[in-house]
């Protein structure tokens, strides 16, 4: 028996981190097609403009202590801050950050494929994200200061000094790159699974990558000729949107929200699937309702395409398309609320561990259920003429986007940092940046709320004295939820460098990523990977 | 198993992991999501004249009736005479003939050009008659303004397609040359007519809602 493991160990082959290619040094990532690598690549660059655009936000906040301002009296200054803000937040972190690192990474892994349909185009597509992403930013030194927000709504698009036609451009080419990984995707779920995993036998966040990807194949285009008819309005004035001209600024904002909407979808639908993934591991019980969650994936992907005119109920569109658009609007929360039910559902009984992903997972829940009911408020046409464009908006979003979205994605990167990298995290650091953060978190968005209830109009500079203490309690948030977020990333970069060796599964897990040793080795498995019946069978599988 | 057949079964394995992964109904599945997203593209386009031609009717059929119908079928006929040589060339490669094959593909790419160039003759001739976006002669007409600005971009972004599927073809053109076009491995061939043959559906639209509106 020794002699076996010995055969074994000496024929391991090396893991995809060590692994000696054609190239060396950083063209060895760069230049590398393997999925797990282009996972990193996106992990590392999405990241990094996650760290920008909270600095940017820090900074807005800090802005917001004074009724005047407290860093600057130039409002110039704080629509640049919003705009890049959003900008960098939305095109360049949240779209990209899952399906980019983590879909890249995982999805072939858990359908149990050694790579994805088209390695080159996967890789291409990180190149068109940077130098999209490139131009976006290299617009800045344009003319003059962004001052459209991420939405660059015409006409005012069509005569700021801004350098728009460029950062347009910039986004089209980050959709152009949105849109090969969706059809990269579907077409590797389609072809690759590995032989017995059938549809529903599929785990949920592969089911989730799914979904997505059709609605960045499907909607991502309308986006993009979107910005290039905002590029050729600048460049060439051709009057579309302008209405000097004929055009119809509104149309623009219709073709904006066709794409921007089922973004959300784009954004949050991974998340789920993350969120599938981890709440059956911990609370060692098969997930409730699996059927149901993989319809609701496909319901929210469906319906989230026909809603996009609730973004626009005081922009004077008719009664009748308002009440149409709100009625939708209302039922997308329903597939969403069977997901948070089959989550609580699949932890009733459970035996729970609250581990460092499970309590950000939880945290999911939390957030994402209030971000979910205030948008139902936002839905209702009545209470959204009262609510519009106040910071009630900008906290409903920051629930959902932020408290879901990317407590998702924290809780994923906790979960799945010991198979990504084969070491371990401090967890009681951990433990600490997710106390830090959920309570910041709350402390500053909830107040987002009160505060647009109270009138609080979002992208002002400056504002009303009676505003300050609800503001000042918001910028404490937000340093304390920044405090947490640094805390966890020099935790897992410490882990990185120094951590200790991990475990081969130490969650338990039972999805193929953990048949797998950790770091996975190039082609994913040692041995063709048996697929299982039920991919959370828990009972099962400690039976076995 | 005999030791004989797992060793075959190990070779081929072997074999199998330096080859170039292969999936002939995946890279045609990749093709037609591509061109989803494509119609999904030009269907921002078609949105937006929908709205425009709802709002200014009178203007639109004012519109159409500057058009040189002539060019307009006559250039149908090109694009849809290429569709069908690069279909044929797929066929011709497949029962092995080569040059055949290369005479079509190359017939396709010519008909491209001649469309372009008609198509540019006939922009050429609207601009002569100061048929343009922000000229002095349809200052004040915001019908007829929105009108050309829609003819000049929809076809605008159309030709960009054209000269995109030529340089596609011009790329298999090379292959088929070089032997990286075979009968067994001619995907990227397929692909490529695909391509073409969206370029071509897009224009038979195109027709109708510019040439024959009015």
């Amino acid at each position: 028996m020794t002699h076996d493991e010995a055969i074994t160990s000496a024929h391991t082959p090396p893991s995809y981190l060590e692994e000696k290619g054609r190239h060396s040094g950083i063209f060895a990532w760069i230049l590398s097609t393997d999925h797990k690598r282009i996972g990193m690549l996106y992990l590392f660059t999405t990241v990094m403009f996650f760290l920008v655009g909270m600095a940017l936000g820090f900074l807005m906040r800090t802005q917001m202590l004074s009724p005047q301002g407290a860093l600057f009296k130039n409002a110039d200054y704080y629509n640049a801050l919003f705009t890049l803000h959003g900008v960098i937040m939305i095109f360049l972190f949240v779209i990209p950050v899952v399906p980019g690192s983590l879909g890249n990474f995982f999805m072939p892994i858990m359908i149990g494929a050694k790579d994805v349909a088209f390695p080159r185009i996967n890789l291409l597509s990180w190149y068109l994200y940077v130098i999209g992403s490139v131009i976006a930013l290299a617009s800045l030194f344009g003319s003059g200061l962004p001052d459209t927000g991420w939405t660059f709504y015409a006409p005012y698009s069509l005569r700021t000094h801004a350098d728009i036609p460029m950062a347009v451009f910039g986004v089209f080419v980050v959709g152009f790159s949105s849109i090969l990984t969706g059809v990269n995707f579907i077409t590797t779920i389609h072809r690759m699974r590995a032989p017995g995993m059938k549809w529903m036998k599929m785990p949920l966040f592969p089911w989730a990558i799914y979904a997505t990807s059709w609605v960045q194949v499907l909607a991502t285009p309308v986006l993009g000729i979107t910005m290039l008819l905002i590029a050729v309005e600048r460049l060439f004035h051709v009057g579309i949107f302008n209405p000097a001209l004929g055009g119809d600024p509104l149309l623009y904002q219709h073709l904006f929200w066709m794409y921007s909407h089922p973004a959300v979808y784009i954004m949050i639908l991974p998340a789920m699937g993350l969120i599938s993934e981890i709440i059956p591991v911990f609370a060692r019980r098969t997930i409730f309702g699996y059927t149901a969650i993989v319809w609701s994936t496909i319901a929210i992907a469906a319906l989230g395409s026909l809603v996009w005119a609730h973004h626009m109920f005081t922009t004077g569109i008719s009664d009748i398309s308002a009440t149409v658009f709100s009625l939708l609007t209302m039922l997308v929360a329903v597939p969403s609320a069977i997901k948070v039910f089959n989550w609580t559902a699949t932890l009733y009984k459970g035996s729970i561990s609250l581990e460092p992903p499970m309590l950000f997972a939880l945290s999911f829940i939390f957030l994402f259920s209030i971000g979910g009911l205030t948008g139902l408020m936002l839905g209702t046409l009545s209470l959204n003429v009262a609510l519009h464009n106040t910071y009630f908006v900008v906290g409903h979003f920051h629930y959902v986007i932020f408290g879901g979205t990317v407590f998702a994605f924290f809780a994923a990167l906790h979960y799945w940092f010991p198979k990504m990298f084969g070491k371990m995290y401090s967890k009681a650091a951990a433990y600490t940046a997710w106390g830090l953060m959920f309570v910041g978190f709350n402390i500053f968005y909830f107040t987002f709320l009160v505060l647009g209830v109270m009138g609080m109009p979002r992208r002002y500079a400056f504002y009303l004295p009676k505003f300050q203490t609800p503001q000042v309690i918001a910028t404490v948030g937000a340093w304390i939820l920044v405090t947490g977020v640094l805390i966890m990333f020099g935790n897992l970069i410490w882990a990185l460098f120094r951590g200790e060796k991990a475990e081969e599964n130490p969650w338990g897990g039972i999805t193929l990523e953990w048949k797998t040793p950790s770091p996975p080795p190039v082609e994913n498995f040692l041995e063709p990977p048996v697929v299982p019946d039920d991919p959370y069978d828990f009972q099962g599988a400690f039976a076995r | 198993m005999s030791e004989m057949a797992v060793d075959r079964v190990a070779e081929a394995a072997h074999a199998e992991e330096h080859e170039v992964h292969r999936d002939y109904t995946g890279s045609k599945i990749g093709m037609w999501l591509f061109l989803f997203s494509e119609c999904m593209l030009f269907g921002g386009l078609f949105i937006m004249y929908a709205m425009y031609r709802a709002d200014y009717t009178q203007s639109f059929l004012a519109g159409g009736k500057e058009m040189n119908t002539a060019i307009g079928v006559f250039n149908t006929i090109v694009l849809l005479t290429g569709s069908w040589t690069v279909a044929m060339s797929i066929t011709a490669v497949q029962r092995r003939h080569k040059k055949l094959a290369i005479g079509l593909i190359s017939t396709t790419i010519g008909l491209g050009a001649l469309f372009m160039v008609l198509k540019l003759f006939e922009w050429g001739q609207h601009i002569k008659h100061g048929l343009y976006p922000a000229s002095s002669e349809l200052a004040g007409h915001h019908g007829k303004q929105v009108f050309f600005a829609l003819y000049y971009l929809m076809t605008g972004l159309h030709g960009l397609h054209v000269i995109a599927g030529m340089t596609v073809l011009t790329v298999m053109l090379i292959l088929l040359i070089r032997n990286k076009i075979t009968p067994e491995h001619s995907v990227a061939l397929e692909n490529a007519a695909l391509y073409w043959h969206l370029v071509d559906i897009i224009w038979i639209f195109l027709l109708p809602l510019f040439y024959l509106a009015a």
